[in-house]
């Protein structure tokens, strides 16, 4: 455990030192995330000069709720870099030098690919959320700090569960897929209360692929939203088993990996 | 003009040779067009219409403006980087055609590509998933081709732009992005224009982006008269002419620049 824990803070000091190199990259691209979070952001003021509540959601709340699914999806982004797992890994052959390294593999393809500037968009998160919760008069307690890490590590390992098995397809099918993409569109419902939703697709975006634990559920907690406690809570034991089920995935995966020929 | 049509062409074949990738594209969009539509289910929530538009006509204009952006949308900005940043451009300069010309014909090749093989199915799908309304007139029909053929032109001219920024930039990719999603908001592909603010319409006005998305999608789901749709289409006709300008400049400036740098 020592040992991971060790490696993870080379790596992380590594990559620290290469971006830098590298300043106006970084700058280009935090402003560009920025700008993607700001049109999100307009859409749903715009929206709200129209209708005063969506779904019995104020508009305040809608601000808050997207501001908290930017604090795991950011975690998420900075550590699960797998959207070409397919291409770089297998294609490349590139997992077979993995399999070498002393560690997890899956572990090792997370070091590879951080991408800690990501981690920026959890700023603006809170940010937004702060605007949002002032507007609202939310009261913070004093174990709200502690929920948040929680509800935010369960978002992000939902998140990461899913991408990680959408990765281990590759692992039996070779084909190149587009699932990555649909993905990332499947997971933008999750950023609006599921109460709008039809049942079917709210029952896949709880149980089947539950994006609205990243965002809507555990935010509904902070905003008071006593009906949807239940789920709240549920945030981390979804994300446990959705990771724990993926690393499963992984490991039998890996286990059926012949290598791509030489 | 032949090697125009060439290129048209050969571009078609070549995404006709990857097309299962689309599959899964029509799905993609599919989903979009599902979330936007039961956002705005919740939107309109009883209200009989905002701004004019209906709740048929609000989904159909998003699915519409989707499938219509299968056909607009190109990635010439990047693919114009890329050949740039490897130095490719070079050899393409002194080929007997005009780069941009080419790049603009490949985007077309490939947009009447997947106007068939993916707005079409899609657009069908579509009408079974979702409560759209599919208008049989053919002369909203045929304002609704050309509108879409300008829009294909003034997206490619601020691809083209974008593309030609990598001469001095050299490191574009944040600014592709950022283009990318300031398009997807002020061309009207996530909310129609009549939805902003009144200062914001003002602004947007003297802007060639809602010639992308919005008016080709306020033509066919009907929400223009046809006076109005007229002259829309007369606004992004003179769009696509005033977009040539700021290209020419920004090429011949950056042809420059490139034999200076080739020494």
């Amino acid at each position: 455990m020592v040992f991971y824990v060790t490696m993870f803070f080379q790596y992380m000091s590594q990559y620290i030192k290469t971006r830098l190199q590298y300043r106006s990259d970084l700058i280009v691209e935090f402003f560009s995330d920025l700008m993607s979070q700001a049109i999100n952001l307009v859409f749903i003021l715009v929206v709200f000069g129209h209708t005063q509540l969506l779904g019995g959601w104020s508009r305040d709340e809608i601000i808050f709720i997207y501001g908290f699914f930017l604090v795991p999806y950011a975690v998420f982004s900075a550590f699960f870099n797998i959207w070409d797992f397919n291409e770089r890994y297998i294609v490349r052959g590139e997992l077979d030098r993995i399999l070498t390294r002393p560690i997890h593999s899956l572990f090792q393809i997370i070091l590879e690919r951080l991408e800690l500037e990501a981690l920026l968009g959890a700023v603006t998160g809170l940010a937004v959320m702060f605007y949002a919760g002032t507007r609202l008069n939310l009261q913070l307690d004093w174990f709200d700090p502690i929920l948040f890490i929680i509800f935010v590590i369960g978002g992000a390992l939902v998140y990461g569960g899913i991408f990680v098995m959408l990765a281990c397809v590759s692992f039996w099918a070779d084909a190149k897929t587009s699932l990555m993409p649909m993905m990332y569109n499947i997971s933008n419902y999750g950023r609006y209360p599921v109460n709008i939703y039809n049942t079917v697709i709210r029952f896949v975006l709880t149980w089947i692929l539950p994006f609205a634990f990243v965002g809507v559920y555990p935010a509904a907690f902070f905003l008071e939203k006593k009906e949807w406690y239940i789920y709240s809570f549920l945030t981390p034991v979804i994300g446990i088993i959705f990771f724990a089920l993926s690393v499963f995935l992984w490991n039998q995966g890996v286990k059926k990996y012949r290598g791509a020929g030489n | 003009m032949d090697k125009y049509l060439e290129m048209i062409r050969i571009r078609f074949l070549m995404m006709l040779a990857y097309r299962t990738n689309y599959y899964t594209g029509i799905l993609i969009y599919g989903i979009n067009i599902g979330a936007y539509y039961f956002l705005w289910t919740a939107i309109y929530s009883g209200k009989e219409e905002i701004q004019g538009l209906s709740i048929t006509q609000m989904t159909t204009y998003v699915a519409i403006s989707w499938m219509a952006r299968a056909f607009y949308f190109n990635n010439l900005d990047r693919e114009m980087a890329m050949e740039i940043m490897e130095g490719k451009v070079a050899v393409e300069l002194i080929r007997p055609y005009n780069y941009l010309g080419m790049k603009t014909m490949q985007g077309l090749g490939e947009g009447i590509f997947r106007l068939f093989f993916f707005s079409l199915p899609g657009l069908i799908i579509v009408y079974f998933v979702f409560p759209i309304q599919i208008t049989l007139k053919p002369s909203v029909w045929g304002l609704f081709a050309i509108s879409i053929l300008l829009s294909f032109f003034i997206n490619t001219q601020l691809n083209l732009l974008t593309g030609i920024t990598t001469f001095f930039l050299y490191n574009n990719t944040g600014l592709i992005r950022a283009k990318r999603v300031v398009i997807d908001l002020f061309s009207g592909l996530l909310l129609p224009m009549s939805f902003f603010p009144g200062w914001a319409q003002g602004i947007m006005k003297f802007l060639p982006f809602q010639g992308i998305s919005y008016i080709p999608s306020m033509i066919y789901t009907e929400g223009f008269t046809h006076q109005q749709a007229i002259q829309a289409i007369g606004q992004q006709f003179i769009w696509v002419i005033i977009l040539l300008i700021p290209i020419q400049i920004l090429w011949v400036i950056a042809k420059k620049q490139l034999v200076i740098q080739g020494g």
